[in-house]
């Protein structure tokens, strides 16, 4: 009996394991097929072109290129910076009962559901952004190319900032947990040793924790790019290149669920999945080069 | 670990791969419809899909009627293409879309179940709105003015177009900021379609489409975005179905028709737009800048899609019973959501057409 329990255990426990590998290649061959229409007729092309004409039938990819490529990498800066303050400061500025429960209220920012961050952000952000937040940026840093243009309260800038919000939780909390786990000898040997508490965390702890730091900015990475509905509420829909973050732009992810349901003819369709698979394939470098990133760094450092 | 556990994994995991490649919506086609084929007593619950424009009337008409004939009728508001798709698919009694299919669409729906029907079920205008607090009346565009404001030629609201055909208002010096719809909707077909019957630019440049190119503007998704960005953003214009501009008190303007008169968007200048055109079919369906005094330029209607022959006597019973009420009694409750209700020649061309199915 119990042999015939472990020979099943030991067929799920393959199954289990062999199930993501196979997921990931089912996925990348059913979207290809999706896509073969839109590939054949524009080939490489499609990530050159900026016109998106339904109407005519002309598919051009990179201005979606660009907006999710901007906004996740800003939201990835803000939030790193951020999150990273914050871990460092649960972790080490904190105790008991402050650091509980704010470990619990940042746990619950990201909880809160993308519509629900969606609608704050086109109700409550947004007029506060074209009232207050760009006129402000464009009177005292106007000389960058980033703060130029009209101030719609839409654009790059709103998809950024909400994205950073969104993505802030789950940066802070996964460093939080990596930084708890650096073993105590060590932290306090450095102190032994005449480091003052900032010298341990930047030269001793932070070093210590690369890989699981980097972990959680990927993560947080990835929930960015495939962020859809908050960002298609704040981002202004509209396909275009620009060097100023006040103006609108539009990301992969947004349309995708803009335009999926009115889609009719096959080569939209195609066209649609082949955005799709652009993003597939940006999130699988970017992971790809976050790990070249981890196994270089941590060459030399355990973890 | 055992290489012939592996394989036996593998061996599974292969066989779920191979099902999920199948089309699965027809196999649930399939069942659907066997399902229905076997069904001998009366039909209690009908489904169907489509067009987001058409769900507040929807719901509001399809609660009535169960309340009534005690028929449940569960309606998926995906959108035209969705519904379209749903029907080819043969997975819901009746589609709904904005446009109506063009012929490519209709012989794929043929393939599979038959003859297509297709009528008019709700009629709609589009206003002009736009976020001006300074100016207390009114404001009268043309739609070559409208035309050139979409098209970026027009770029304040002080330009001398926009100040000739408003000589008692001051314009204020502000930018216009121009904003459509960002998902594909009919509501941006029946826009575009007007801007390409007026205008030969528009139509050479960017033609008509659920998702155009628009030359300018932010986009967004769903009438209630668009509303939203045209009250956040002053110096904002945006056009929107009607009943939402009649519910949310925007401020919307006289649009100039063919016949020269400046008329707002109302139940009253929707129809009879409508009315100009009795032979409406699924193939001429088009209904802006359509002549007469009091016709409202930017007007458009519904439709619904059914096969001509159903699955079974009792289906079909249930569906000409629903849609003859739906093109009856149904249109009273349009009125109370703010939507047009079809003229009388309409619905009776409507039941004609129903009593075709089979």
């Amino acid at each position: 009996m119990s042999l015939l329990r472990d020979k099943t255990a030991q067929v799920w426990i393959w199954a289990s394991v062999l199930l993501l590998p196979l997921l990931i290649v089912l996925f990348l061959i059913m979207q290809g097929n999706q896509s073969a229409d839109s590939i054949a007729r524009f080939g490489w092309g499609f990530l050159l072109g900026t016109t998106w004409d339904p109407v005519h039938q002309i598919f051009g990819g990179l201005p979606f290129l660009f907006g999710t490529v901007v906004t996740s990498l800003f939201s990835l800066v803000a939030a790193g910076v951020i999150g990273l303050g914050a871990a460092v400061f649960l972790t080490f500025y904190s105790r008991g009962r402050v650091r509980s429960s704010l470990g619990v209220l940042i746990e619950l920012l990201a909880a809160i559901p993308s519509v629900v961050y969606g609608l704050w952000g086109l109700y409550v952000m947004v007029p506060w952004l074209q009232g207050v937040g760009e006129p402000f940026l464009a009177r005292n840093f106007g000389f960058l190319p980033f703060f130029r243009g009209a101030s719609l309260g839409v654009g790059y800038l709103a998809g950024g900032l909400i994205l950073s919000i969104m993505i802030l939780p789950t940066i802070t909390a996964m460093a939080r947990d990596v930084l708890l786990a650096v073993p105590r000898e060590i932290h306090e040997g450095a102190l032994a040793i005449g480091a003052t508490k900032f010298e341990v965390i930047r030269v001793i702890s932070l070093p210590f924790a690369r890989s699981g730091i980097i972990g959680a900015l990927m993560l947080g990475f990835g929930r960015a790019v495939s962020e859809t509905i908050a960002v298609t509420m704040v981002i202004g829909n509209r396909p275009q290149i620009s060097s100023s973050m006040f103006a609108p732009g539009y990301t992969l992810a947004s349309v995708i669920a803009n335009e999926f349901t009115e889609a009719t003819y096959q080569l939209y369709i195609s066209a649609l999945n082949e955005i799709g698979l652009v993003l597939l394939l940006l999130t699988a470098l970017f992971y790809g080069v976050a790990r070249l990133l981890v196994w270089r760094s941590t060459r030399g450092v355990g973890m | 670990m055992n290489k012939r556990h592996m394989s036996t994994a593998l061996a599974g995991l292969a066989v779920l791969s191979g099902v999920a490649f199948q089309s699965g919506g027809q196999a649930f086609a399939q069942a659907a419809n066997a399902a229905s084929a076997h069904r001998v007593a009366a039909v209690t619950s009908l489904t169907g899909a489509g067009s987001t424009f058409d769900y507040p009337f929807f719901n509001k008409a399809f609660y009535v009627y169960g309340e009534q004939y005690h028929v449940q009728v569960n309606y998926s508001s995906i959108g035209s293409g969705g519904g379209i798709q749903q029907f080819t698919a043969r997975t819901v009694n009746f589609g709904a879309s904005d446009v109506p299919m063009n012929s490519g669409e209709v012989k794929k729906a043929e393939a599979g179940g038959g003859a297509v029907v297709q009528l008019p079920i709700a009629l709609g205008g589009e206003a002009i709105s736009y976020n001006l607090p300074t100016v207390k009346q009114r404001l009268k565009f043309t739609p070559q003015v409208i035309a050139d404001i979409y098209l970026g030629k027009i770029r304040k609201w002080n330009a001398h177009q926009l100040q000739v055909l408003n000589s008692g208002v001051k314009l204020p010096n502000l930018p216009i900021v121009v904003v459509h719809r960002s998902d594909g909707s009919g509501t941006t077909y029946i826009f575009s379609d007007f801007l390409s019957t007026i205008s030969p630019q528009w139509a050479k440049q960017i033609g008509r489409g659920k998702s155009v190119n628009w030359p300018v503007g932010i986009g967004g998704k769903g009438n209630e975005a668009v509303a939203e960005n045209v009250r956040n953003t002053v110096g904002a214009i945006g056009y929107v179905e009607l009943a939402y501009v009649l519910q949310t008190h925007m401020a919307y303007g006289f649009v100039k028709n063919r016949a020269g008169q400046y008329l707002l968007p109302s139940p009253a200048t929707v129809a009879v737009a409508a009315a100009q055109k009795p032979g409406v079919t699924s193939t001429n369906f088009s209904i802006v800048w359509e002549p007469g005094k009091n016709s409202y330029p930017i007007s458009g209607y519904s439709w619904v899609l059914l096969y001509k022959k159903q699955p079974n006597v009792a289906t079909k019973n249930a569906v000409v019973k629903l849609f003859d009420w739906m093109e009856g009694p149904g249109q009273a409750q349009a009125a109370t959501v703010d939507y047009v209700p079809l003229p009388a020649n309409i619905r009776a061309q409507a039941h004609r057409l129903l009593a075709t199915l089979k």
